[in-house]
């Protein structure tokens, strides 16, 4: 047994000691975890919050009439409507589109693409009746297929009109987006390919133009190019005023 | 005073049995639609990525909104008992209502499980729960109603238990505006859209629930005009026309505090526009189908009076009830098509003050058709709720019955 007593001023020392000399161990063994994600970003391994994914959307850069990231999209996640074309599009499922917008007041046009905002706090996540509508740690917003009831509540909360719902049956889909007749689905950020250590096909598409509008990345990660640029450029969100905290920001709107 | 008695229903008329034929038709019409639109998928109904909800829960949402609100008689009888309204009549006929609560409510619930994408899925909402969902809230806020109205009834109809019809009327009382608070919850949280996003959709879904439950059980009474002769349904008539008359304000001032308050905020001033008069059917169901039909032509019904003629006659007066209340179903069923399909039409403001159009129907109103099968699955529920209640009401006493008729008796 130790002879001498301590004092309460030594003990807390040396606590204050210890967690100084440990506190950036931890803060540089999170890095290493948060780097080695998104480099080796391991199928196994569960998401957790140091990262959190999102998008720049340089609305300068999108080209007049380029469909170049709805078109990747579309063949990523195997949206072909009925039939293989778009006979429907009234109940077809869009996970990105592209907006025209003219300004009523100043004839101020541009167009820009729309998808889930991937909210921190979702409204589609706040209504499911279930919890099918989530959100990943890393803030990607998905959909359980196997826990979605098809009600549709959470495409009547989206403020981003970002959800589709599968009206029909579906033929050849594609094995790494799993759809189904009845539920509710949306841009994922095409996590399948993230969880590789790749880019969503929409940014990648827009790159291989040379466009460069759309740009992805750890907005938790100081260093990245998203976090760069996000904090050298006047971005916005789209319906700020709900205070959403969206993943998708755009510059030059 | 002599103590109330209650009877079934004996009736075994060709009437009753075509009635029952007719239900069932309507009840197996109403689940091959519900069949179609699950094999099929939902491009066969005229609901789309743009309306969400279709005409089938404007069915399903009149008759949850209704269940509630035709539990007024009982709730009068039990919970109201030490004040004017005390009479007999209310008791009379507070079984009847406790019933008609719980079967409306099947009804509503039936609609809306079979309209669901996945509706072989039942037993996920059942187990999965995401607590900040005004739905999840929504699924116990049912089943707590019906597992209540069925103690309620059994307070009723245990003589032993009468001393406990109080309590459970109360509960029953608390527990029915907790319903339809939480129905009303469900536009009126909805923060993205401008049509919704409103607290006032909690009090405007109360007000609705007892207008049209009060009409609902009036015309019910009506239709058992020829089975049923007792004094206290015409006491019960007399009473509930002032009732609804009050319901029917309620309701029409807060719709025009609503409108008000969007028509004061800039930001709403197109939706406004849109609702109320270029928006084609919505606005023509606005003022026809709920302002015309469904309010000030049954306000006048109820309480219009020559001054030539002076005092009606009782008959008169009850024919213009029985009228009255079914303008004011007519109406209330307008007044949910604008709220549910008018809100939905309407695009959302993604960029407020600019024009937007998209592949996705972006900045259109949205264009919908009701289809056969949604008509179908709706009627469907509404016949369930008709067939389960006149099933009901041969096996249990639930119909009141003077001495000196003969009939089984409680």
């Amino acid at each position: 047994m130790i002879g001498k007593k301590l004092s309460r001023r030594e003990v807390l020392t040396a606590a204050g000691a210890a967690l100084l000399t440990l506190a950036p161990g931890v803060k540089l063994v999170d890095l290493a975890v948060a780097a080695s994600k998104t480099a080796n970003a391991s199928k196994d391994e569960a998401t957790d919050n140091l990262v959190r994914w999102g998008m720049l959307v340089d609305v300068n850069k999108c080209a007049d009439g380029c469909t170049d990231c709805v078109d990747a999209c579309n063949d990523e996640h195997g949206l072909r409507g009925q039939n293989n074309h778009n006979s429907r599009p009234e109940t077809d499922a869009q996970y990105i589109r592209v907006l025209d917008i003219k300004d009523k007041t100043t004839g101020k046009q541009y167009s820009l693409p729309m998808m889930c905002q991937h909210c921190e706090t979702a409204p589609c996540v706040d209504v499911c009746p279930t919890g099918a509508s989530f959100r990943r740690e890393d803030g990607i917003v998905l959909v359980d297929k196997h826990t979605c009831i098809g009600c549709r509540y959470c495409m009547l909360a989206c403020p981003y009109k970002a959800r589709s719902f599968v009206h029909e049956n579906l033929t050849d889909q594609v094995p790494t987006t799993p759809r189904g007749k009845g539920t509710v689905e949306s841009c994922n950020f095409c996590v399948h390919r993230v969880d590789r250590g790749e880019q969503p096909a929409c940014v990648e598409a827009c790159g291989k133009l040379g466009h460069q509008a759309l740009l992805f990345g750890d907005m938790n990660d100081p260093d990245s190019e998203l976090s760069r640029q996000l904090r050298e450029k006047s971005t916005t969100q789209v319906r700020d005023d709900l205070n959403l905290n969206t993943g998708v920001r755009y510059y030059g709107i | 005073m002599a103590r109330l008695r209650h009877t079934t229903f004996s009736g075994n008329s060709r009437g009753y049995r075509v009635l029952l034929v007719a239900l069932g038709a309507l009840v197996v019409n109403g689940l091959l639609s519900a069949r179609q639109m699950d094999q099929a998928g939902h491009w066969v109904t005229g609901m789309s990525n743009q309306v969400v909800w279709g005409v089938a829960h404007v069915f399903a949402i009149f008759l949850i909104v209704t269940a509630s609100g035709v539990l007024n008689i009982a709730s009068i009888s039990s919970v109201f008992e030490r004040d004017v309204y005390k009479s007999e009549a209310y008791t009379a006929w507070a079984r009847l209502s406790g019933l008609l609560a719980i079967t409306l409510l099947l009804g509503g619930l039936l609609i809306l499980v079979l309209d669901l994408g996945r509706p072989d899925r039942l037993i996920v909402a059942m187990t999965h729960y995401n607590f900040k969902s005004i739905f999840a809230w929504n699924v116990f806020l049912y089943t707590g109603f019906v597992l209540i109205v069925v103690v309620y009834l059994w307070m009723m109809f245990e003589q032993r238990m009468n001393r406990f019809v109080r309590s459970a009327g109360i509960a029953a009382f608390a527990w029915r505006i907790l319903l339809t608070t939480g129905t009303g919850a469900i536009f009126g949280f909805l923060v993205a859209r401008q049509a919704y996003d409103m607290a006032m959709m909690v009090p405007l879904f109360i007000a609705m629930s007892l207008s049209f439950g009060s009409a609902f059980f009036v015309l019910i009474l009506a239709s058992l005009h020829q089975h049923v002769h007792t004094k206290q349904k015409v006491e019960l008539l007399t009473r509930l026309r002032m009732l609804l008359g009050n319901f029917i304000i309620a309701v029409l001032f807060i719709t025009v505090i609503d409108h008000l308050a969007k028509l004061y905020a800039a930001g709403l001033h197109d939706f406004e526009r849109f609702i109320l008069m270029d928006g084609g059917i919505y606005p023509a169901m606005f003022w026809f189908g709920q302002v015309l039909i469904g309010s000030v032509v049954p306000l006048l019904l109820l309480f219009w009076r020559s001054k030539i003629s002076g005092n009606i006659s009782m008959e008169i007066s009850i024919r213009r009830l029985v009228i009255a209340s079914g303008m004011v179903i007519a109406g209330g069923f307008a007044q949910l098509y604008v709220i549910i399909i008018g809100g939905q039409a309407y695009p959302l403001a993604l960029f407020p003050g600019m024009e937007v159009s998209s592949s996705f129907f972006d900045g259109e109103i949205a264009s919908y058709t009701p289809s056969f099968h949604e008509f179908a699955l709706g009627f469907g529920g509404i016949a369930l709720a008709l067939l389960i209640t006149i099933l009901v009401l041969r096996v249990l006493p639930f119909l009141p019955q003077e001495d000196q008729l003969s009939g089984k008796q409680t």
